[in-house]
């Protein structure tokens, strides 16, 4: 059976000002359309049933990236996955970012979907969330009365919940630089390599010392872990002010398990989810430490 | 009669299920009274049409344009039987609103073909028998061109990667594997 999109007014305002406008106006009857590619098939199986859908397709500037090596980039909340995946500025300042937009369903999907769609879903198996909660992203989040900026750790309020107000756009994300001597790692586990949905994902991202090896900064952050993507702060703090070595290694990864509140699904259960959590943790700081070795 | 064999549990409905509408829904968009103007380029050709807020681009192409080479498989972004070009991206047409496509030039696979000789890469599928039941095809054509049009040589990995969006229930991989290869060898 092919299920059609319930009925609704579609409103494609040309400013952020008039979009804000009818948001205040419609409130909790609108829903925000972005890429459309988490929406438009929820609204098909009927768990969203908006009177009003509100582009944002038609405001310019919500799909720019602009980036500065002292304040960082600031990432458009329209941008394209694809945008993120092909990204020059990206690939060189942020791999772990453009990893992360990489493994995101489809070519199809990526060409639609959108930076600030993946984080508005709020699905705790959401691919773009790990790395940019790794990179300390913050969120700017626009209303009629004007601009709030929240890190993006307080944005996920629970599955598929955020912050967001109904009278709220999340409009661009600013994304501090990477410090000098860091790198990351992306991984994204599941069944298969092709549309796959992570049973487990996560980002790491360290900076070591080059005097005495030592860690100076680490973030774990993951993605099918709880109810939220999250990042295992005990872990982090664990690795900081140590050489690296397998058993560190090890006991940050069991920590990081721990600090997790994975769910049993069809995906998997909490018990290997957990198993999970700690073997990848391992992974993906070997994986980051030898891309910082490798300078 | 054996139970099992019954076929009347797969009864597909006729047509598609009516549109539903929320309870507090204002009364024109209960009625469904609201047509918006729609502009699209399709195949190089001019369209301005009158259609539903609630219909997708894929709905709009086959019903309203009767462009109906492309396919509506699962309606939902998994199987990729709906691609078409958007702005020369592709796209799942049935993810998409036709009103966000107001303005664009959009590419289906009717607009492969010149002049009634098939385009290589629709040949290299027919050549190489990645043709079987055929309800994939345009899919699958279309993303070819999309992964031939910004990488010429792909190594199979990166086909694979790029085809991710895209099933085919005769599970003939292996033959558009080779069309997509021979598509690209004859552009080089």
């Amino acid at each position: 059976m092919f299920r059609t999109l319930p009925r609704f007014e579609y409103l494609s305002p040309d400013t952020l000002a008039d979009a804000l406008g009818l948001l205040n106006q419609y409130g909790p009857k609108a829903k925000v359309l972005a890429g459309g590619t988490d929406l438009i098939p929820e609204m098909k199986w009927g768990e969203h049933q908006p009177a009003y859908v509100l582009s944002l397709g038609r405001i310019s500037g919500l799909d720019h990236m602009d980036y500065d090596e002292k304040t960082g980039l600031k990432l458009g909340a329209l941008c394209r996955i694809a945008q993120i995946e092909k990204s020059q500025v990206i690939k060189k300042h942020y791999p772990i970012l453009a990893q992360a937009a990489s493994l995101l369903a489809s070519m199809e999907i990526r060409n639609r979907a959108t930076v600030g769609g993946n984080l508005c879903t709020a699905a705790p198996s959401a691919d773009m969330p790990p790395s940019l909660l790794a990179l300390e992203t913050k969120a700017v989040i626009a209303s009629t009365e004007g601009e709030r900026v929240l890190p993006l750790d307080d944005f996920f309020t629970g599955p598929k919940q955020t912050i967001l107000d109904h009278h709220e756009i999340l409009v661009r994300l600013e994304i501090p630089p990477m410090k000098p001597n860091s790198a990351g790692e992306y991984v994204k586990f599941g069944r298969r390599r092709a549309m796959e949905i992570a049973m487990i994902g996560m980002a790491a991202l360290l900076t070591i010392d080059p005097e005495n090896n030592q860690c100076i900064d680490s973030k774990l952050a993951f993605a099918t872990a709880a109810p939220t993507p999250i990042r295992a702060k005990e872990a982090e703090k664990k690795l900081i002010g140590n050489k690296l070595d397998a058993d560190i290694i090890e006991t940050a990864a069991q920590m990081a398990s721990k600090e997790a509140s994975p769910r049993t699904s069809w995906r998997a259960t909490e018990a290997y989810r957990r198993d999970l959590i700690s073997v990848l943790t391992g992974r993906a700081i070997q994986t980051a430490l030898e891309k910082i070795g490798s300078g | 009669m054996d139970q099992r064999l019954s076929h009347a549990r797969y009864v597909m409905p006729a047509m598609p299920v009516p549109a539903q509408v929320g309870s507090g829904h204002p009364e024109a968009i209960k009625e469904g009274k609201l047509k918006h103007k729609l502009q699209i380029r399709v195949n190089g050709q001019d369209n301005e049409i009158e259609v539903d807020p609630w219909r997708t681009l894929l709905e709009v192409l086959r019903d309203q344009l009767h462009l109906t080479g492309t396919k509506q498989s699962c309606a939902e972004g998994h199987c990729g039987a709906c691609t078409v070009f958007v702005d020369g991206k592709a796209v799942n047409a049935c993810l998409m609103l036709a009103l966000e496509a107001h303005g664009t030039d959009i590419l289906t696979i009717e607009g492969l073909a010149k002049g009634g000789k098939l385009h290589p890469i629709q040949e290299a599928f027919v050549n190489h028998g990645a043709v079987q039941c055929g309800f994939c095809t345009p899919g699958m054509i279309m993303a070819t061109k999309a992964i031939l049009d910004e990488n010429p040589d792909p190594t199979e990995e990166e086909i694979k990667k790029s085809m991710a969006g895209h099933l085919c229930r005769c599970t003939g991989y292996v033959q558009i594997m080779e069309a997509v290869r021979a598509a690209a060898n004859q552009r080089m």
